[in-house]
């Protein structure tokens, strides 16, 4: 008997495999080369911008962008009313939008494992505590919730930060009791807990490992929900104060000119756009490729 | 006469061929027992008799013909006409087989006015009649209940009475016991042999339950991935082997095993897409392949009624012929 | 099925009672002096502060101020606005009207769009029809709608003069207020041209507001249908003979129906505050618009009574899909 055409392929490690899976995904591959460029612009903005963004060119007021009758090339997207550039205020509002991404997303994902860890691995009472109240905010849409927040709080970017992580942290802590839920049932928990292992030990070297995956995505898409929800504070005035450049509130006054010049309106919405757009693809695309269920 | 008739049908998936051009025919009150291990193609082959093969899915025969009509060349409207009325079928696990939003009346009753239709009334009187027939106590009152609320035996009757519901020619049963308790098993499977000979349908009975196809069917074909490699009538095929796959599988049931400390088990596992020998099929498992075998392909060869598909057929000692 | 509704209306209750008491928080949660920030950059003087504290009750003890708040509210009594010195509630019953109208023809619009796209788009899996609808939805749910209203507002209305800018009818109509529903209003004016203008200061915002949960129950009806169509009591279906269309329509469709009902009740939670934004772009005379000035205003009764109501209309909403879920599904009615 032979054995040689029986023998399976060498196994892949479980990142090579990620990626084998992910690579093979278009869009996920396409918008994570995106967020990398967005990234790359938002740490060199200073070298990458042209021009600075609050600088004022009192001569060049609504200028069209460069392919148009009367553009001018120095001004790519051209000006907004005041004579700013628009494609430096949009490379530095990356820098604005990605951060503040960053750290909500940080923010929330950090309280969101602890309390999740905490509510199922403790149960009773105080699962249920936790547990009704993400409920509670879970039925409040989050940009009401974060709405009402700035309101309370005053509107600055901190706070829109703030109010940001705060209504995103539900779907982390749910994510985390479920995944935490179900692996303290499985028997590798139990004879951990058995040699004597301390809580501590259990609930992150143990459990927390295994709830990575689906945390990973979620992050992901939690980024495209914070740059969208930023941007929509900015815009209703609730967010970046002006004259920060951040794309939400390079919209807020734009209604005025809808009428006369549109690139004032669109570059900035197109990028939030496409950034959020990017995070979502690239978010399917790790929960595709992570998700074993999927695989074949 | 012959019922069903299938000459070199094929089913491929893009490069793989599920199904391995299979010839074989089905007539009037037989019961015709297809055994093989899972992945062998044999539900594969029933549903593309069915008609339930989709794309990327494509079905090929030199002929497939139901009552000497053609089931290939003949229009989807029409053959939908025959899929359900004079061919019916029933799955292997019967607690999903059914649908969760209707009730066991609404889908047994679906199934006669789609083929024959009546009033109301008729058909409700229909539907409790062929409740009785497949041995459901207090027939009137399961017509409103739903799938989750019935056993999984109840539920495997239910797929019974909704595939007789037309009184179809031929009926496949796709391992119907698969999925159930080890007491249910015999009781669906004299149901369906009851209501066979009642009905003198032809019953095609896929199953790797060796034992049962031993016991109730008149013929019995045995495949391997996809291809069939031996075939006869139940008897002389299950009393002298002369595939060595054959073999291998009557060597794994647990009774041939008495007095052994071990079970015997064929070694390695069906080839797939990617790992298919070049010669037989079995020749990497098989313990009699010589090196003709692993180059190449045998033909079928003997009788119609009594065909193998092996370069040297086992003789009536079970070794090698040749 | 009556013990299921009642299990559902319990679980109601304390999600209220949270939401009170994170209104009646937030409120309280201002930095500083909540009735100087109240009166702002105009001052206060200490004897309209007194006045002021004794009227909203900051001057007893904490357990009180809440159930007096809680009381209150239960009589509908939800404050009066500092700048209108009018009852909230009743503010808000003015406006309501136009936010419902809005968001019952945004979602009309999603799922008339939304539903038979992502069926077709699993029926027909892997087309050039699937991967644009699933381009189109994703695009959709990645939308910052404020800048979708502008853009919209730039090309209709601006360059192709097809709409009007913004309004719920155009200036020249007056329409009396009977039912606040400027659909029907404009209809019982007996105004010619009145019904046409108000439906063309419709189609924007409404389009607008429906497109993420457009998307959103574009991508679930598709996974949903997907899931349902590859079940074994499909191939049951199918296998009694029965015409692809009615498998598709009558098997598939009622079981795939069950988890996006659920998506389509959770959007009236988007659908409310996608209003804020799209009421502000079109200057549309609704809640979300009230809302968001009272917040410039520093109107702080209203935001407080605002976002009580809204959140207690999310709530009973949810309950009405989780009952309407129970009805769809046998499984569930059955086993509560």
């Amino acid at each position: 008997m032979t054995t040689e055409t029986l023998q399976a392929p060498a196994p892949r490690t479980p990142l090579q495999e990620f990626w084998h899976y992910f690579k093979g995904n278009k869009g996920a591959v396409s918008g994570l080369v995106f967020i990398i460029i967005i990234c790359l612009m938002a740490l060199f903005a200073d070298v990458v911008a042209p021009h600075s963004p609050s600088d004022q060119a009192r001569d060049a007021l609504l200028l069209p962008p460069a392919w148009m009758e009367g553009g001018n090339w120095a001004y790519v997207l051209g000006t907004d009313d005041v004579g700013r550039d628009i494609l430096s205020r949009i490379i530095h509002g990356a820098r604005l939008s990605l951060s503040v991404g960053l750290v909500a997303v940080t923010a929330s994902l950090l309280m969101g494992i602890l309390l999740g860890l905490v509510a199922g691995y403790c149960k009773g009472v105080v699962d249920t505590i936790i547990m009704r109240v993400v409920d509670i905010m879970l039925a409040m849409p989050s940009l009401l919730l974060a709405i009402a927040i700035v309101a309370i709080l005053g509107p600055s970017i901190v706070n829109a930060a703030l109010a940001i992580s705060i209504v995103s942290l539900p779907h982390y802590v749910r994510l985390t009791r479920a995944a935490t839920m179900a692996e303290m049932s499985r028997d590798y928990v139990t004879s951990s807990r058995v040699i004597g292992a301390s809580p501590l030990r259990l609930m992150f070297i143990c459990i927390l490992p295994n709830c990575v995956a689906p945390l990973i995505v979620q992050a992901t898409l939690g980024f495209s929900t914070a740059i969208l929800d930023m941007a929509a504070l900015g815009f209703l005035g609730l967010g970046a104060q002006p004259p920060t450049p951040e794309w939400g509130s390079m919209l807020a006054d734009a209604l005025q000119f809808v009428q006369r010049a549109w690139w004032v309106v669109t570059f900035p919405g197109l990028m939030i756009l496409l950034t959020v757009l990017a995070f979502n693809l690239m978010g399917d695309g790790l929960r595709d490729a992570l998700d074993p269920k999927l695989k074949q | 006469m012959s019922l069903l008739k299938l000459e070199n049908l094929s089913v491929t998936f893009g490069n793989f061929r599920a199904v391995d051009q299979i010839s074989y025919s089905v007539n009037e009150g037989e019961v015709l027992g297809i055994v093989g291990e899972s992945g062998s193609g044999k539900s594969v082959s029933s549903l593309s008799l069915m008609g339930l093969i989709d794309y990327p899915g494509k079905v090929s025969a030199d002929e497939l013909t139901f009552m000497d009509q053609d089931l290939l060349s003949m229009p989807e409207a029409q053959r939908r006409k025959i899929t359900g009325s004079d061919i019916a079928m029933i799955f292997q696990d019967p607690m999903t087989s059914l649908n969760p939003c209707f009730t066991v009346g609404y889908q047994i009753i679906e199934a006669l006015k789609t083929h024959q239709g009546g009033t109301k009334k008729e058909l409700k009187k229909r539907a409790i009649e062929l409740l009785t027939l497949v041995g459901i106590p207090a027939p009137e009152t399961r017509l409103s209940a739903y799938p989750h609320q019935l056993s999984g035996g109840m539920s495997q009757r239910v797929m019974i009475a909704i595939a007789i519901a037309c009184n179809p020619k031929l009926l496949i049963a796709d391992e119907p016991t698969t999925a159930l308790d080890v007491t249910i098993q015999a009781q669906i499977i004299d149901l369906l042999i009851d209501l066979q000979e009642q009905k003198q349908m032809g019953l095609v009975l896929i199953t790797h339950d060796l034992a049962l196809v031993a016991e109730v069917a008149h013929r019995v074909i045995v495949m391997y991935a996809g291809q069939i490699v031996e075939s006869g009538p139940a008897s002389e095929v299950f009393s002298a082997p002369q595939h060595p796959y054959t073999q291998a599988l009557l060597a794994s049931l647990p009774e041939s095993a008495a007095g052994k400390a071990r079970l015997e088990a064929l070694p390695g596992v069906v080839p797939g897409q990617y790992d298919r020998p070049k010669g037989c099929l079995l020749s990497p498992r098989c313990p009699y392949a010589t090196d003709h075998c692993r180059n190449v392909e045998p033909a079928s060869q003997g009788p119609l009624e009594r065909q193998v598909k092996c370069h040297t057929p086992l003789n009536a000692q079970g070794r090698p012929a040749a | 099925m009556f013990q299921f509704i009642f299990r559902r209306l319990s679980l109601v209750i304390p999600t209220f009672i949270g939401i009170t008491l994170l209104t009646f928080t937030l409120i309280r949660l201002i930095p500083g002096d909540p009735i100087e920030v109240m009166a702002g950059e105009r001052g206060v003087s200490a004897e309209r502060h007194a006045e002021l504290s004794a009227q909203l009750g900051f001057d007893q003890p904490l357990y009180v101020q809440y159930f007096h708040y809680v009381t209150g509210v239960l009589q509908g009594d939800l404050g009066n606005s500092l700048v209108t010195k009018e009852p909230v509630l009743s503010e808000f019953l003015t406006l309501f009207p136009a936010t419902i109208e809005l968001a019952f023809c945004a979602a009309i619009f999603a799922i008339l769009i939304g539903l038979p796209a992502g069926m077709i788009a699993a029926v027909k899996r892997g087309t050039l029809f699937d991967h644009s609808v699933m381009t189109f939805s994703l695009t959709g749910y990645s939308m910052p709608i404020f800048w979708w209203a502008l853009l919209l507002m730039l090309i209709f209305s601006v360059n192709l003069g097809w709409t009007p800018v913004s309004g719920r009818i155009d200036v020249v109509y007056w329409i009396d207020d009977v039912t606040g529903f400027m659909l029907i209003d404009s209809i019982l004016s007996g105004e010619e041209g009145a019904l046409s203008s108000a439906i063309a200061h419709l189609i924007l915002p409404s389009i607008v507001l429906g497109t993420i949960p457009m998307a959103v129950i574009a991508r679930m009806t598709r996974s949903s249908m997907l899931e349902v169509l590859s079940e074994d009591y499909i191939r049951t279906a199918r296998a009694k003979g029965i015409a692809p269309w009615r498998v598709i329509i009558i098997h598939a469709l009622r079981n795939a129906l069950i988890p996006v009902i659920t998506v389509i009740g959770l959007q009236v939670g988007i659908l409310l505050s996608g209003a804020i934004l799209t009421e502000t772009v079109f200057a549309w005379p609704g809640i979300g618009k009230w809302l968001i000035e009272s917040i410039g205003r520093r109107d702080y009764p209203v935001v407080q009574g605002g976002i009580l109501i809204v959140a207690t209309i999310i709530i009973v909403v949810n309950l009405l899909v989780d009952i309407a879920y129970g009805i769809v599904n046998p499984r569930i009615r059955h086993s509560r």
